[in-house]
């Protein structure tokens, strides 16, 4: 009887995996059916990707059992992994940018001295065709948009014969369109009979794709469900542990003054290419304007240039009545521009203390006679700690908070000098549910309190959720300027490039 | 069975005592050479570290031997704090010590307390002045400071050289070593029959003052900043470029000042050896004092024991002197090693 029901493709059991004290995976069992698309939910940390990167033989698990098709394996490196059928996409590609498609795809699996590049493009070409994945085998992958470099690595597991597919994030750095794509795409290769492995944090993609979820928190599994048989409310309240209820946006506070003007600015790259192509834009007191755009677009010049770290080439940047065009970090402050930055890193002196820290953008405020103000440096901290409800003491070093800690030290530090123009990136990046919704609960109040606000974010609900007007940016220039609750398909349009007709 | 190295930092209390765990480890490993000479180990560690400080003469000459160490300790210091890599303290000690002698020659008939000032001022000008072209290039071209600075360390000794073997000859001795600076110029000893001079107080004084300012002042947070996060620092509206400069200049004015010191303190004219490779030593000084001014000044006197015991050793046992040098070599090397393990653990896998 028991063979005449398959074995499930994957079984993972009793998973335990410690990193020094922290336990990423508590116990964890998940099991992976044939043919099936299976959603791997949880927050930041919750320790969706240990558990597939131990599957993927990326890490090793202290305890636990594998079996895949019903026979117990141990895998020891992805070269074990990959023989036994498992491919694994992660958001950050692992693709040779001047290499061709069909280069990409087969290096590391070639057999023999000879390469044999013209059978290969054949056989390429071959299983795309079979697969359903549009790429030009002969494309440079230099040349190719985030959505099909991500085709690529699609093609490359399953050109190594993967039947189980693990995909990290996947959505990410996609626009809505090539999420539509992707989806039509796994759906056709789950009727061939893939299994999928859909690692997310995105509840309305889970409820669209996946036959099933897996919800963990805090390294245990929180509950099993068929996809069918949930809703998005009920999924977050386990994701979370709690109910959540988002956050919700006051009425209209703009006002007409404009308190953040860009005018025609030009900047490049690291590379001295031009990133940013006259970029033009207006931000009302009491307003937030969000800049929406595919990653790479341009925004990290932009965000660098209103922060004083990059010199603009062209145009006129005015903050707060303050010529601000290419003028410094200290004179972009003294305008009254409150600067949130992409990277955490960039902006906290790692190794100092939480109080240095605080005081080191305006550290001429904490001198008396000439000597630092030790007293007031750590006075100032415990305040803003309390304030800001940060989980740290002042003397702790930044680099031992967490993520959502490390930012409200950040927000707390340019949001108590109620700056008049506040420059946020990618404000809640790797932070779990309830330090996003203390981040854009602020921003909110910031908002109402009558700063202009601009934010950037690649996160395309949160710039639903909080703008009052959304910019959209591809290659450097600005699409168009629409209201958030503009057609999602139009949005989509506008960020691959598409011009408002 | 596998190894795998992973970060996981050192326990807090562990720190302070990882230069002192490096100087046991360097004992261990040294030994070894202290055999192959044929003595005692234990008896020339004896030597090395417990004979100098028996008598009063020979602590004394500790004292006098760390002096240089702890000016171009501190000046090492200054600059690593901020991020600059300046190799470079043995040029600018050559070139103080070139700028003192020039001045000193000229002193006679000048009072001491009008000639050692400007001795002082001159030798912390010729310092900066040697350390400013590695600086701006850094600054202007970032070209990297390690090679600029070490390079210029040989066109130095290079330039004395030349003095003493054209302008400066000794008339009388024909060697090549400068005539004898006037005597006003020469620093007062502080303790009467022995070699100790002016030049400790001022050392001393130097290592205050970079205290004061590394650890007490928003010049020294800045620049605590800059060498600890460049990026993080020039976003805060720190000005790194003029942060770095200054620490650069007034790493290799202290470095100057090792030089006025050797020449107004030990030496009364300049020769070509007048460094002794304190320039040098600095480094082994500064990175065994973690870049904090009183471990400075613990390093420097441990340097300055092991350069005094080295002389014991020799006689006493009968062993190279040269192995002083090893030792401080070795430790240079073990305290690094033990400094950056410190953020490591090895874990065996299975």
């Amino acid at each position: 009887m028991s063979f005449s029901i398959a074995s499930p493709a994957v079984e993972m059991r009793h998973i335990t995996k410690r990193f020094g004290p922290v336990i990423a995976n508590d116990s964890v069992d998940f099991t992976l059916e044939r043919q099936e698309i299976h959603a791997l939910l949880g927050e930041n940390g919750a320790g969706k990707t240990t558990l597939m990167r131990i599957l993927y033989g990326l890490y090793h698990a202290d305890d636990g059992e594998i079996r895949i098709k019903g026979e117990p394996v141990t895998i020891h490196s992805p070269k074990d992994a990959i023989a036994r059928g498992i491919g694994m996409v992660t958001q950050h590609f692992a693709l040779a940018a001047p290499l061709s498609v069909t280069e990409n795809v087969i290096l590391g699996y070639t057999e023999g001295f000879r390469l044999g590049l013209p059978d290969a493009r054949l056989r390429v070409a071959e299983a795309a065709q079979r697969f359903g994945i549009l790429v030009d085998p002969e494309a440079l992958v230099k040349d190719l948009s985030v959505g099909q470099r991500q085709r690529v690595e699609i093609l490359k597991a399953l050109y190594r014969n993967a039947d189980v597919l693990i995909l990290d994030e996947p959505t990410a750095v996609l626009t809505p369109q090539e999420v539509e794509q992707l989806f039509e795409g796994l759906r056709r290769l789950q009727a061939q009979g893939l299994s999928v492995v859909f690692i997310s944090h995105k509840l309305h993609e889970v409820m669209d794709i996946t036959d099933r979820v897996t919800v963990l928190r805090g390294g245990r599994v929180v509950g099993v469900v068929p996809t069918a048989h949930t809703t998005q409310s009920e999924l977050a309240r386990m994701m979370v542990g709690r109910p959540t209820y988002g956050v919700s946006k006051p009425d209209a506070a703009r006002r007409e003054d404009v308190l953040l003007r860009l005018e025609n600015v030009c900047a490049e790259d690291n590379q001295g290419l031009p990133a940013l192509k006259n970029v033009s834009l207006n931000v009302h007191a009491g307003e937030i304007l969000g800049l929406a755009g595919v990653s790479g677009n341009g925004q990290r010049e932009l965000a660098q240039v209103l922060e004083g770290v990059r010199s603009c080439t062209g145009g006129r940047v005015i903050a707060n009545g303050h010529d601000i065009t290419n003028a410094g970090p200290d004179k972009v402050m003294a305008a009254g521009v409150g600067r949130i930055p992409e990277d955490r890193h960039e902006s906290v002196v790692a190794e100092m203390t939480v109080a240095q820290n605080m005081a080191l953008e305006h550290l001429d405020e904490f001198v008396r006679n000439g000597m630092l103000d030790k007293r007031r440096i750590r006075e100032h901290a415990e305040a803003l700690i309390e304030a800001y409800q940060i989980k740290a003491r002042p003397d702790d070093i930044i680099r031992t908070l967490s993520g959502g800690n490390m930012q409200k030290v950040i927000l707390a530090r340019v949001l108590e000098r109620n700056p008049a123009v506040l420059v946020v990136a990618q404000p809640t990046r790797g932070l779990d549910v309830g330090a996003t919704e203390y981040v854009r609960q602020k921003l909110l109040e910031q908002r109402q309190r009558g700063a202009a606000i601009l934010l950037i974010s690649e996160d395309l609900d949160e710039i639903l959720e909080l703008s009052d007007r959304i910019a959209v940016i591809y290659e450097g220039e600005i699409m168009g300027v629409v209201s958030p609750d503009v057609d999602i398909e139009h949005l989509g349009l506008l960020m691959s490039g598409v011009h408002q007709t | 069975m596998r190894f795998r190295i992973e970060r996981n930092p050192s326990p807090v209390w562990l720190r302070p005592l990882i230069p002192l765990l490096a100087i046991v480890f360097t004992m261990v490993l040294t030994s070894t050479l202290v055999l192959l000479v044929g003595a005692n180990p234990f008896a020339a560690y004896y030597y090395f570290l417990v004979e100098p400080l028996s008598s009063r003469v020979s602590a004394i000459e500790v004292l006098v031997k760390s002096t240089p160490l702890l000016l171009t300790g501190a000046a090492v210091t200054f600059a690593f704090v901020g991020g600059y890599w300046n190799i470079g303290a043995e040029g600018q000690l050559l070139m103080g010590a070139t700028a003192a002698t020039a001045i000193g020659l000229q002193m006679e008939g000048v009072p001491p307390w009008l000639a050692i000032p400007l001795m002082l001022a001159g030798g912390f000008a010729a310092g900066m002045l040697w350390a400013l072209a590695p600086a701006l290039m850094r600054v202007k071209l970032a070209i990297d400071e390690v090679v600029t600075t070490l390079l210029l360390n040989s066109v130095a000794f290079l330039i004395v050289s030349a003095l003493l073997n054209g302008p400066w000859r000794d008339p009388v001795s024909q060697w090549p070593q400068s005539p004898e600076i006037a005597a006003s110029a020469i620093f007062p000893k502080l303790i009467p029959r022995t070699r100790l001079h002016l030049g400790f107080i001022i050392a001393v004084v130097v290592i205050i003052l970079i205290w004061f300012v590394l650890t007490r002042t928003a010049f020294g947070l800045r620049m605590r900043a800059v060498g600890l996060g460049s990026d993080a620092a020039r976003f805060a509206g720190i000005h790194v470029d003029r942060t770095l400069l200054t620490a650069a200049l007034v790493s290799g004015g202290i470095a100057g000042l090792a030089g006025v010191n050797e020449v107004a303190g030990i030496h009364y004219h300049l020769i070509d050896a007048i460094s002794g490779g304190n320039g040098y030593t600095g480094i082994i000084v500064a990175t065994l004092g973690t870049l904090n001014a009183w471990g400075v000044a613990l390093a420097a006197v441990f340097i300055g024991l092991i350069d005094t015991g080295a002389q014991s050793v020799s006689r006493a046992l009968g062993v190279p002197s040269y192995l002083g040098g090893v030792i401080q070599a070795a430790l240079l090397l073990v305290t690094l090693a033990f400094l950056l393990l410190q953020h490591y653990r090895i874990r065996r896998v299975r």
